[in-house]
């Protein structure tokens, strides 16, 4: 006769009430773990998809995701040339917000090295990959932007023509995927005003330096667009991707561009490393920690419980002591109990965490290695928890019945 | 003072028991050095004012609870010997005795017929064995039709009855009752008080009941009183044993 069952049934709302409440608080648990699983992938998400061999950046920086860099885009063409490259193109990486439809739209902005790339590895799971130069996007389902919506963003407008699942930049926004060039241009826009002000300044500083003087042609120039004076650099970009030859070791291009003063070179590991040590390392901290507090105050509430209900039963223990019933029959009773509270309790947990975790802003990913881990967590502290009910159940005496 | 009440086929021979609560100023003699013979199939009354000390004996002989001194012989095994016992006290009363007390005290989550096989059950009873035990039980005390609800659904008669077949469920050869019809009008605690005389001849086991009904003495085959933990001479036969 299963003794723990029938009291269990005999008091079901309490222990159904008991059980969700303890769910609800595994679910916490659940969600830290998810919460940092989910910063884990969207932080290495685009290097682990990108399909480069080494990521080139600007010299002593840890670019493009965990600082800014800038290299000239020429920085390509150089790449090209090493010896075991077998492609280079050029990346850029930056974040907008704006207002679209009333609402904040905030998005990492990508550019992809067309048309060399299109995006075609792109996880995108309706509409296409880009398919001309300009003015078009590939946005991440996050962003809610239908297929076909068109967005003016600085000077252009860009239309949708492809949804990704699951692209989020490493501080959790939706990335939304232009051609290079279109990027460089969101990324550049300045106001017209702010031209004619730059203009009207680089006007100034010629007048005031012998070569205006002596060369008017250099005056007109300055009156001109910026890229069409030789002085002035290209746009730059933000990193260059490097595929290397098939049989070629990655480490040897390596050290060939690391060699040169102005650029920093990434294996595709470490970026992965930058992005976890840098950014995610902090949180994963914050959330371990937090994660321990709610293991703590789980345990806590659970042995409150379970202390609670074997109080309620003192005076039927020392009646089953008085039947003769041996120990094994009273600890059975409170560890059952103890079992099912943790088990129940923990599919209550994962049950409306598959639910609720789908209406989190940033990703809560649950894997099954993390979920067993818990799992045993919660068969521990459903053991730890019930030492107190089971320690006052040993001290309870047979002859507490007469009282 | 040694007082030996009863001779025969004894259940139970208990030998200058003693039992002490407390100590120094705040020492209560609540047991002083009774001796008591019950014989099987004999249904023993222990009467006596509040704090004589009657459930003290009753928990001393039940293995309730340990006597300081004296020797308590049950079934023609020794269980206590000076302060010590000598078996294994929970297997022995799971095995030998059987207990009703004033409040039918039923595990409340278990119907009347679980908590009847339950005191099987931890008798290590096969479960088929005990589940047709149980039935017999409940139609021999006439609560068969109730077997099926939990103890907060039945009425106090029908609870104390639901104890006594629990009490007689292992067959023990000594049953203790402690003023098991103070909660049950007169009528139905002379019922349950007729039960231990039905029981004790049918299954030959003795019976002590603790009992301050003096309207029920007649069912019982003798009485003991008892004051200031002492028994006294003064009991007498109600009805001659095994009749």
């Amino acid at each position: 006769m299963n003794l723990a069952i029938r009291d269990i049934r005999h008091n079901f709302g309490r222990f159904v009430l008991t059980t969700v409440g303890l769910g609800l608080l595994l679910m916490l648990v659940m969600g830290m773990g998810g919460i940092y699983r989910g910063l884990v992938q969207e932080a290495t998400l685009l290097v682990d998809r990108i399909d480069a061999d080494l990521w080139v950046v600007q010299k002593e920086t840890r670019g493009p995701f965990a600082e800014v860099s800038r290299v000239p885009a020429n920085l390509e063409d150089r790449i090209r040339a090493v010896p075991g490259v077998l492609s280079s193109r050029g990346f850029v990486s930056h974040t907008v917000q704006r207002e679209w439809n009333g609402r904040p739209l905030r998005m990492t902005v990508q550019g992809l090295s067309w048309p060399d790339d299109d995006g075609r590895w792109l996880p995108v799971v309706a509409g296409r990959a880009l398919g001309q130069a300009h003015y078009e996007m590939i946005a991440d389902e996050s962003l809610k932007l239908p297929l076909g919506e068109k967005i003016k963003l600085g000077k252009d407008t860009y239309t949708v023509v492809g949804h990704t699942r699951a692209m989020n930049s490493p501080a959790g926004d939706g990335m939304a995927f232009f051609t290079l060039r279109d990027a460089q241009a969101i990324q550049l826009d300045i106001s017209g005003e702010a031209i004619r002000l730059e203009r009207s300044a680089r006007y100034g500083r010629a007048e005031r330096i012998d070569l205006g003087r002596t060369q008017p042609q250099v005056i007109q120039r300055a009156l001109g667009p910026a890229s069409a004076i030789p002085a002035i650099g290209p746009p730059t970009i933000s990193t260059v991707l490097v595929k290397v030859r098939p049989g070629v070791d990655p480490e040897h291009v390596r050290s060939i561009i690391a060699r040169w003063p102005d650029v920093t070179v990434y294996s595709s590991e470490g970026q992965r490393q930058l992005l976890l040590g840098g950014i995610v390392d902090r949180s994963r901290r914050q959330l371990g920690l937090f994660r321990i507090l709610l293991i703590i105050v789980s345990a806590i509430i659970m042995a409150l419980i379970l202390y609670t209900l074997t109080l309620d039963k003192l005076h039927d223990i020392a009646m089953l002591k008085l039947l003769g019933a041996r120990n094994a029959v009273i600890l059975g009773l409170i560890l059952q109990q103890a079992f099912l509270l943790g088990i129940l309790g923990y599919g209550v947990a994962y049950v409306i965490g598959q639910w609720a975790f789908r209406l989190f802003p940033r990703r809560v990913l649950l894997i099954y290695d993390d979920l067993w881990v818990l799992a045993g967590v919660v068969v521990a502290i459903s053991v730890l928890a019930s030492l107190l009910g089971i320690l006052q159940a040993l001290r309870v005496e047979a002859n507490e019945v007469l009282s | 003072m040694s007082t030996t009440l009863s001779d025969g086929e004894a259940v139970l021979e208990a030998t200058g028991l003693t039992k002490v609560y407390g100590s120094g100023h705040t020492e209560v003699v609540a047991v002083r050095d009774v001796t008591l013979t019950v014989a099987r199939g004999e249904v023993v009354a222990l009467c006596g004012p509040s704090g004589a000390g009657k459930s003290t004996l009753l928990a001393l002989v039940g293995l309730i609870l340990p006597p300081n001194t004296g020797r308590i012989i049950i079934g023609g095994s020794t269980v206590f010997d000076a302060d010590r016992p000598r078996v294994n006290l929970r297997s022995f009363r799971r095995q030998h005795l059987g207990f009703v007390f004033q409040n039918a005290n039923l595990i409340p989550f278990l119907t009347a017929a679980e908590n009847v096989r339950l005191a099987m059950e931890i008798n290590d009873h096969p479960p088929r064995a005990a589940r047709r035990r149980t039935m017999e039980l409940l139609e021999y005390l006439g609560v068969s039709e109730r077997a099926e609800h939990l103890p907060s659904m039945l009425s106090g008669g029908e609870q104390q009855r639901v104890a006594v077949a629990r009490a007689l469920a292992n067959r023990p050869s000594l049953i203790l009752a402690d003023e098991p019809t103070a909660a049950l009008d007169s009528v139905r605690g002379r019922q349950v008080m007729g039960l231990f005389g039905k029981v004790a001849h049918e299954q030959s086991a003795g019976v002590i009941v603790v009992t301050h009904d003096h309207r029920a003495l007649d069912v019982f085959d003798r009485t003991i009183e008892m004051e200031d933990g002492r028994l006294r001479d003064s009991s007498t036969p109600s009805r001659s044993p095994a009749s």
